[in-house]
Formats: structure tokens, sequence, C-alpha cells
């Protein structure tokens, strides 16, 4: 936690990596995982002669991600150059958008579990192509440039600074890569690099106007990573103002193994861009038709999907915040309510219950997604409907859920296989209650002496002796009668 | 007559009704360059293997009949057009063993149509200069007068065209390097509009103003070259998506009753009076065809080189950058560390004047300067291109000198670099503004050095050029003038 009478003012750049067939300037394909240089062209290894054509493709996926944060996409925008040489950027400039980005002005809402709803500014969307990849390691007496990812289109995403904790932070980019997500636009996957995000952080006593000198955090691979960066830095923020320095404005990269956050070499950073209005590239005119058209066909988004759940299924905003937080996940548990409610009784809590609870519950610690899910949601419907039709109890379903998981098998024959139904038969149930009685004499004797609390261990008792498939309503019911 | 003077419209006559071979043809030029290309240095590579072989394959196709007017027809390229499997240098030692595995547009389309590459001409290095002296290959020879230069920087297709090395030739213009050295080669060439003819595969100077145009003998040949690299091409955004016209045809329409604008400022004190007298005379043979001649203004005329000089150097240091050692072209000796890497290849492999104008664009690029320079550049560019706008709607045509003199000495401007720049002073405009500008033979000067007259169009008129310019070729024979030295056994 960091001293309360400061307080972080940060503001993050998201680089997202579209997922267009082809690459932003070129028909190369984007595919990841292919052998150094495969996927190359004059066009983008920067041969002399060649020119960039804009991949519209990029720009639907742009224009798409624009409205979902409820900004505004510029009928006019523009290409720039930033100049730099680096053996991995071929063209010695990155193509880029800069005084007049495709999106501004947008917003995502968080709901913070301390504060409430807030609003977050995004001050821009731009397109940029990526850059190569320099491979040092295992290199001897020099380096090796693959282009692969060279050209491939990417959409930085910038707040504006309105995240005060790196919890808000955390909440705004799970937000974010939902949405590129569920537009279809990204993987997000941070990990592989599909998802970066630089973090600009700095701290000021609070009721302070002014802000701190700030620090960009490059390097995080995780929003947990970027959660504890955020957390570092800020102290390491306050630490040297209250031992009276002052902090010196700077890219820092952090370092997850030892935890900690280390300047970059200062020259790097000593760039002039000499950026100006690309040649190359007619300004990029978006009709309002064209806009208009991309709106009407959008998917439903997180926002309003978690809305339609609370409506529609009548689930706590938290689980449908959680279920909403992917789109396959959501996509999920629809399907595993769908089952049930097409079975049996419709009911909804049940599902979510079971998707959030056990189902996240295993697959969090397999380190699985929902795309890896072993149960299929029509499987995971299924056990919903068996416990509803009393096959099975409560109890035995999570059991049956174990194997379900460790098999994929359909839940009905896992019942049968291991005879796990539900023994709904009274006689059979009253013999084994007779046997129990029989044997805890002493017990049965405190009950009617006035221990009524002692249902619950002849209720046990007879669950253990049947394995827990005796209905645990009949065999209540039988007890209470037996013991009157 | 001898073959290789032939001009393109009666080579591909003669192709045509087979009176001649394309083979026969092309082998008298790589004669003729044999002989005689010691003199000139007109060319930086001479393919004889290819364009035999090209040769052949049209002779077949003109068998066929399937013939375009360029089948058969042998051209040389300027360097800066890539060419598959054919050096490219841009005349520069940082490309000097640069065999690219792919085609400009206007190289693929001369192949598709028929054309023989005979090979790829000198020039300036990255077409940064008005001489063709900046070449890494040494200078071309004026073929008027060995000890002047052709102009530049398509002087080397410039004096190919006019020693008879080849029945046309492509160029490009950034400032006037198709319009300049063709004046002062006696030949005709044109800048069309920008955007009317693909860059793809054209090595970029400065990209808002590069333009490829035709070089060749008369402006019928141009229509005819044109009309096979002009039309849109999905490979370069910035080319004009707009039919293209049948020039060969337009080119025979009537110019009578048309308004030539003649702009003061096109006609003051640094204009030689040899150049000034053949001009005015051009006037009048264009007044003697009916047409009328208006004074018009183009007030912002002075700030032509001053803003040239920084868009073009500043898109230059960009487009450069990407010569870096890194993945072809030259590249320095046991590098230490990536930083020698850069900087020796660069040092090396680049020119005098090449690494001039790259420090001058880095510098008005850099920040704090960007609005000084770059940015005030880009407004003053849009108010001359305004001039233009306005005076177009008095006139259909302007008429200017191409140059303010003819031919200078080899090594007479190269210790004074802004003496150079003013070469092309009156043709830069027309790059600025975007527009078709063309120069054709108007006379020659009392030492014998061919002066040329500049048309300028509206955006897309080069049709309206051509016809202009062949109609004063028709009333005049200055464009069929050719050297003496070389024609001399
Ligand atoms: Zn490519």
């Amino acid at each position: 936690m960091i001293d309360s009478r400061y307080e972080m003012v940060i503001g993050l750049e998201v680089h997202v990596q579209m997922q267009t067939r082809s690459k932003i300037f070129c028909g190369c394909s984007t595919q990841f995982g292919q052998g150094a240089n495969t996927q190359i062209c004059p066009v983008c290894s920067g041969f002399p002669g060649v020119l960039p054509v804009l991949n519209q493709e990029a720009v639907q996926m742009a224009i798409k991600t624009g409205i979902a944060i409820h900004g505004q996409v510029r009928p006019v925008s523009e290409f720039s150059r930033k100049n730099y040489f680096y053996p991995d950027l071929p063209a010695g400039y990155q193509i880029t958008q800069f005084e007049l980005p495709i999106v501004e002005h947008g917003h995502l809402d968080l709901h913070t579990e301390s504060r409430g709803a807030k609003r977050i500014g995004i001050t821009r969307i731009h397109m940029e192509v990526d850059a190569g990849k320099s491979l040092h390691e295992g290199i001897v007496g020099g380096s090796w440039v693959d282009l692969n990812r060279t050209g491939t289109p990417l959409m930085e995403i910038v707040s504006e600074p309105d995240m005060r904790s790196s919890a808000e932070a955390g909440e705004y980019l799970k937000k974010l890569r939902a949405i590129v997500r569920y537009l279809g636009v990204s993987d997000g996957n941070m990990e592989q690099g599909s998802f970066r995000c630089d973090a600009n952080v700095s701290v000021r006593l609070k009721g302070a106007e002014k802000f701190g000198t700030r620090c960009e955090l490059k390097n995080m691979n995780s929003i947990r990573n970027v959660m504890r960066a955020i957390e570092y830095e800020a102290e390491r923020h306050i630490d040297v103002i209250e031992s009276g320095g002052h902090i010196v404005q700077q890219t820092r990269l952090w370092d997850a193994n030892a935890n900690l956050s280390r300047p970059m070499r200062g020259k790097e950073e000593a760039h002039d861009y000499r950026y100006f209005p690309e040649p190359d590239l007619p300004p990029l005119h978006l009709t309002e038709e064209r806009i208009e058209t991309i709106a009407s066909s959008m998917p439903e988004l997180p926002e309003t999907k978690k809305e339609r759940f609370i409506e529609e299924y009548a689930l706590s905003d938290y689980d449908a915040e959680v279920l909403t937080n992917s789109l396959e996940l959501a996509d999920y548990f629809e399907a595993v309510a769908r089952t049930v409610a097409e079975k049996g009784q419709a009911d909804p809590k049940a599902a979510a219950n079971w998707v959030t609870v056990e189902l996240l519950g295993v697959l969090n610690k397999e380190g699985l997604e929902i795309t890896q899910s072993p149960v299929p949601a029509a499987h995971l419907g299924k056990l919903i409907y068996l416990i509803q039709n009393n096959t099975i109890s409560g109890k035995i379903a999570k059991q049956v859920f174990a194997t379900l998981f460790e098999t994929g098998k359909d839940p009905e024959i896992i019942v049968s296989e291991k005879g796990l139904k539900q023994v709904t038969d009274s006689s059979a149930i009253e013999e084994e209650v007779e046997k129990v009685l029989a044997a805890n004499a002493k017990e049965v004797e405190l009950y009617r002496g006035g221990k009524t609390k002692l249902i619950g261990f002849f209720v046990g008792q007879v669950m253990k002796a049947t394995r827990g498939k005796a209905n645990p309503g009949l065999v209540n019911s039988i007890l209470r009668q037996k013991l009157g | 007559m001898e073959l290789s003077s032939l001009t393109l419209t009666q080579a591909a006559q003669l192709l045509q009704k087979r009176e001649i071979s394309a083979l026969e043809l092309t082998q008298n030029h790589l004669e003729r360059i044999a002989r005689l290309e010691s003199q000139i240095n007109a060319y930086v590579t001479v393919d004889t293997q290819g364009a035999l072989a090209a040769a052949k394959a049209a002779d077949e196709r003109l068998q066929r009949g399937d013939a375009t007017p360029l089948t058969g027809i042998p051209i040389a390229h300027k360097d800066l057009f890539i060419t598959q499997d054919l050096a490219t240098t841009c005349s520069s030692r940082m490309l000097a063993e640069f065999k690219p595995p792919y085609d400009a547009t206007v190289t693929r389309r001369i192949k598709e149509a028929g054309g023989v590459i005979l090979g790829k001409t000198n020039m300036d290095e990255f077409a940064m200069g008005s001489s063709t002296e900046s070449s890494y290959f040494g200078p071309t020879h004026n073929p008027w007068d060995l000890e002047r230069i052709p102009g530049g920087s398509s002087g080397g297709s410039a004096a190919a065209v006019a020693a008879d090395f080849c029945v046309a030739a492509t160029g490009t213009d950034t400032g006037g390097s198709i319009r300049q050295p063709a004046a002062l080669t006696g030949i005709t060439g044109l800048k069309p509009t920008y955007g009317r003819v693909s860059r793809f595969g054209m090595v970029a100077f400065a990209s808002s103003l590069d333009q490829a145009g035709p070089m060749t003998k008369s402006a019928a040949d141009a229509a005819l070259l044109l009309q096979a690299i002009a039309g849109h091409d999905p490979l370069d955004a910035t080319s004009i998506d707009t039919p293209v016209p049948d020039y060969a045809s337009l080119i025979e329409g009537d110019i009578r009753g048309k308004r030539l604008g003649i702009p003061a400022e096109y006609f003051g004190d640094g204009l030689e009076p040899d150049v000034r007298k053949a001009v005015e005379e051009a006037i009048e043979v264009f007044r003697g065809l009916g047409v009328e001649t208006i004074p018009i203004e183009l007030p912002h005329t002075q700030h032509a080189i001053p803003t040239y000089y920084i868009i073009a150097p500043a898109e230059a240091s960009s487009n450069l950058a990407r010569y870096d050692g890194v993945r072809y072209g030259h590249r320095c000796d046991d590098p230490k560390d990536l930083r020698d890497l850069y900087f020796r290849t660069r040092a090396e492999g680049f020119g005098e004047e090449v690494k001039r104008r790259i420090m001058l664009g880095t510098y008005v690029l850099s920040s704090g300067y960007y609005d000084a320079y770059y940015r005030k550049a880009q407004r003053v560019r849009r108010l001359i291109a305004g001039d233009f706008t306005a005076a177009f709607k008095k006139v259909d045509w302007i008429l200017t000198p191409t140059t303010p003199g003819t031919a200078f000495k080899l090594g007479e401007k190269t210790q004074d670099p802004v003496q150079m720049y003013l070469s092309d002073i009156f043709t830069i405009n027309v790059n600025l503004a975007g527009l078709p500008g063309l120069s054709i033979p108007c006379g020659l000067d009392r030492q014998g050095l061919p002066i040329g007259v500049q048309l300028i169009g509206q955006v897309l008129d080069e049709g309206g050029l051509l016809t202009a310019a062949h109609a004063f070729q028709k009333a005049t024979d200055f464009h069929l003038k050719r050297p003496t030295p070389l024609s001399a056994p």
C-alpha cells in the first residue's frame, strides 16, 4: 500500500496488434510463429521504390474499436512518418498517425469495488505499423533480424491520466482487452505481445492539482505485472520525494523477476523523431455512411451484454461482470443456461454459479482459458438438469463434475457408469435409517432428550452409508418421522 | 536512313509493317552504343543479352499481330526505375551492386507492351542534381558539346535519346529533372500530373514531388510512351484513378483559339538573351498557329526554390534512411557495432550532394525547426499552387522558358550548390503544384546549343500539352536537329 497522503496518477498506452489477414501496407500474411523472414516482401522489408497501400480491414477494426470506446471517428485522419534508425525498422521510419489520429475523445467506464462507477478518458486511438524483431541470444559475432512481424497493424490506445490506483489500471486493461476480443480485433494476448501496455506513473500529495514528474514503464507482459510495476514505481517516487529528492522523467523497464523497475539507457531516449506527414499515403477520408454501416454491424459489447445478463437472467452485478469479461465465457454461460432451460426449468442463477464457481475454479487452478475447457457447455447444462430432476444430489453433482472435467463425458453416462443415481426409494432409505438408529442408540437417546441438533449427525451417517446417493430431503423427513 | 535515328512513331510504323525487325533495330542501337558510348557515358548498364532476347520475342509478337506501338522499340530506363534481375543503382555506390527481385510499374508496363530494354541510364545520385555530375559512375556528357553537362538528374536518358542511343527513354522529374535535361539536349520531355504515372518501383527521392515521364524525340513519341505507362496502379496509393485518354489520336487536335498565358515572372533578368529570343520566337510560332497569348501573373514564383529546397530534402532525408547496410546495398567492412555499421555504411555509400540534402532535410524536420521551415514551406506550396489555379481561370496553358540558360560546362557549378539549384528555377513550381509540364526544343543559341520552351497545363491535361507541342513541331523543325559531334564518323 502506498503512503495514504499521496495519490497515484496513471495513464496507459496500450498497443493492440490487430488480427487482420494481411499486413497493414502489403499483402503479406500476419500469421504468428512462422519461420524467420518467411512472411516478407519488398514492401514490408523496406526495399527501394516500394510504396505502402493501406489495408482497409485494419481501418475497419480501428473504427470498430473507436465506436466501442464511445470515441469520435475523425472524417479525415492522416499518417505520418516517425524517423529513427533501428535494424528491425527496415525503412528507417515507422508509419503512424500523429497529428490527426483516426479516433479521439473516447472513454471507458470502470466499476471499481471501492468507489463505484468511474469514467476513464481515452485521448485517442491511432493506427501504426509494427517493427520486426532483433535476435541476439545464442548468436555470436552479430545479431539477426526477423522481419515477419514488420508491417503488422497496431492500434495504440492512449488513456487520459485518469487512473488513481493499480487496481483501476488493471480493471481498465481487462475491460479494454475484453472489448478488442469481443470485436475480433485482437486476441489480446499479453504474453505473446499482441496486447502491450506502457504505463505513465506519477504521484502527488492528495488534493494537489499539479501532476508530479512522470516515468514511463515498459516491458510488462501481464496485467498482474502492470499492477505490480505501477505500485513499485509509485512507492519509489514517494520514497524519493520523502527523502528530499526529485523524480527525473525517464523511461524504465519493468523486471518481473527482480520485481523492480530500472531506467533504460539514456541514449535510447534522446530521440528527435522528425515527424512529418507521410507523402506516400493520401489522407484517410471516412464517410459518415461507412462509419454508420460499421456501427450498425457491431456485435453486442461487454457493457451491453452485462446489462442484458442482469435484466434477462436476473444475475447479480458481480456475476454478470465476471461472465461478460470475455466473450467466450459469456457465450459458454448462455449455452449452459439454454441447455438447462430446454431440458427442464430455466435456472440461470444455478448456471451462473456452476460456471463462475465450479468451472472457473478448476480452470484457474489448471491455468486454462474457457476456450480450453474440457467440459462442453451442453454437458454442464445437463448436470444442472440432473440435479433439478432429482437424479443426483447437489453433493453428488460435484463428484460427477470432477469426472466430467477429467473425461468430458456426458454426465448421464457418468452417473450410470458410477452408479451415482440418487436413491429416492423411501423403503430403501428407511432400511438404512433403521440401521443407523440401531447402531447409534446413545445418540438417539440424546436426541429424544432434546439435543435435536444431532439430526445433522444422523443425516450424515445415512448419507455416508448410501455413499451420498440418498435423496437428502427424504432422509431428513424419514429420520424426523422415526425419531419423532 | 540510319535506323538508330528513327523516332518512336516512325520505328513503330516500320515494325508493324515488318519493313524492319525489332532485332535489327535493337542491334543497330547496341552497335551505336558500343561505338560511341565512351564519349557520352549515358548508360550505367547496357543489357545486351536481355535486349536481344526481348527483341526476338517482340519480333514473334509482331509476327502474331498482337503488337502495341511499343513492341520492339529499344528503350532506356533511368537507373532509378527498379528492374527485375537487372542492376538498379540510382548512380550511387550505395546501390552499385543491387539487383532487385521485382519490377517498377513503369518498367513492367513497358515490358508488357513489348518494349525492348537496352539498359539503365546515368543520373545524378538518387536524382539529386541538375547536371548528372553527382553520379557515382562519373558524369554524362552532352552530345551537343562533350565539354558540357546534359542537365540532370535524368541526364543519361536525355543524352541517350539525343545521341540516338535509344529510341526513347524514361525519366523522372522532382523539380525539373525531365524538362531541364530535355531542354539542354534538344529533346522532348514530359512531366505528367503528379500521380498520373505510378511511382511504385521508382527509387524515391521526394515522394510528394517525384513523377515519371517520357523523354523522346518528339511530342508524338511522348504520347505513345505516356500511353503505355500512365494509369492507376493499386500498388501506389497516390496514383490517380482516372481513365487514360488516347493521347496518340488526341494530339492531332486543333489548337486554334486556345489561350496561352505568359507569366512576367519567368522573363526577368536571369534569362540569357539567346534563350529569351528563342522563347519569344516560339510564342510567335504559337500565335501563328492561332493561339491567343495573354500576360498573366504567378506572384509566388520567387518562393519556389527555397520552398522546394525545404520540402524535397525533408522527404529525401527520410526516404534515404533505409540505406543502412542491414539488408541490401553497400555495407562497410567489419563494423564494430551497430552505430559503426550505420555511420560508415552511409558515409561511404552516399556522395556529397546526397549527404548535403540529408543533412538539410534532417535539420528542417527537427523539433523546434519544423514549424519554421517544413510547415511554412507547405503553406507556401499551397500559395504557389493557388497562383496556377487562378491563372488557369484565364488561360489554357502557360508558356515559359524551360531553363534560364543553355547547357553549362562540366564542373562549372559543382562548387556552388545554389547556382546549381537555380538551373531548375523555371521548372520547380510545376512540381510543387503537381501540374503537368513539358519541354520542347525551340532553337539553338549562338554556340549551337539547344534551347527549350516549357508548356504548363492543368491537372491531367497531358493531352492538351502534347497537342500544343505536336502542333508546334509540325510547324517547326527544332526537334529534328541532331548534335553534330557524334554524327561525324
Ligand atoms: Zn510484405
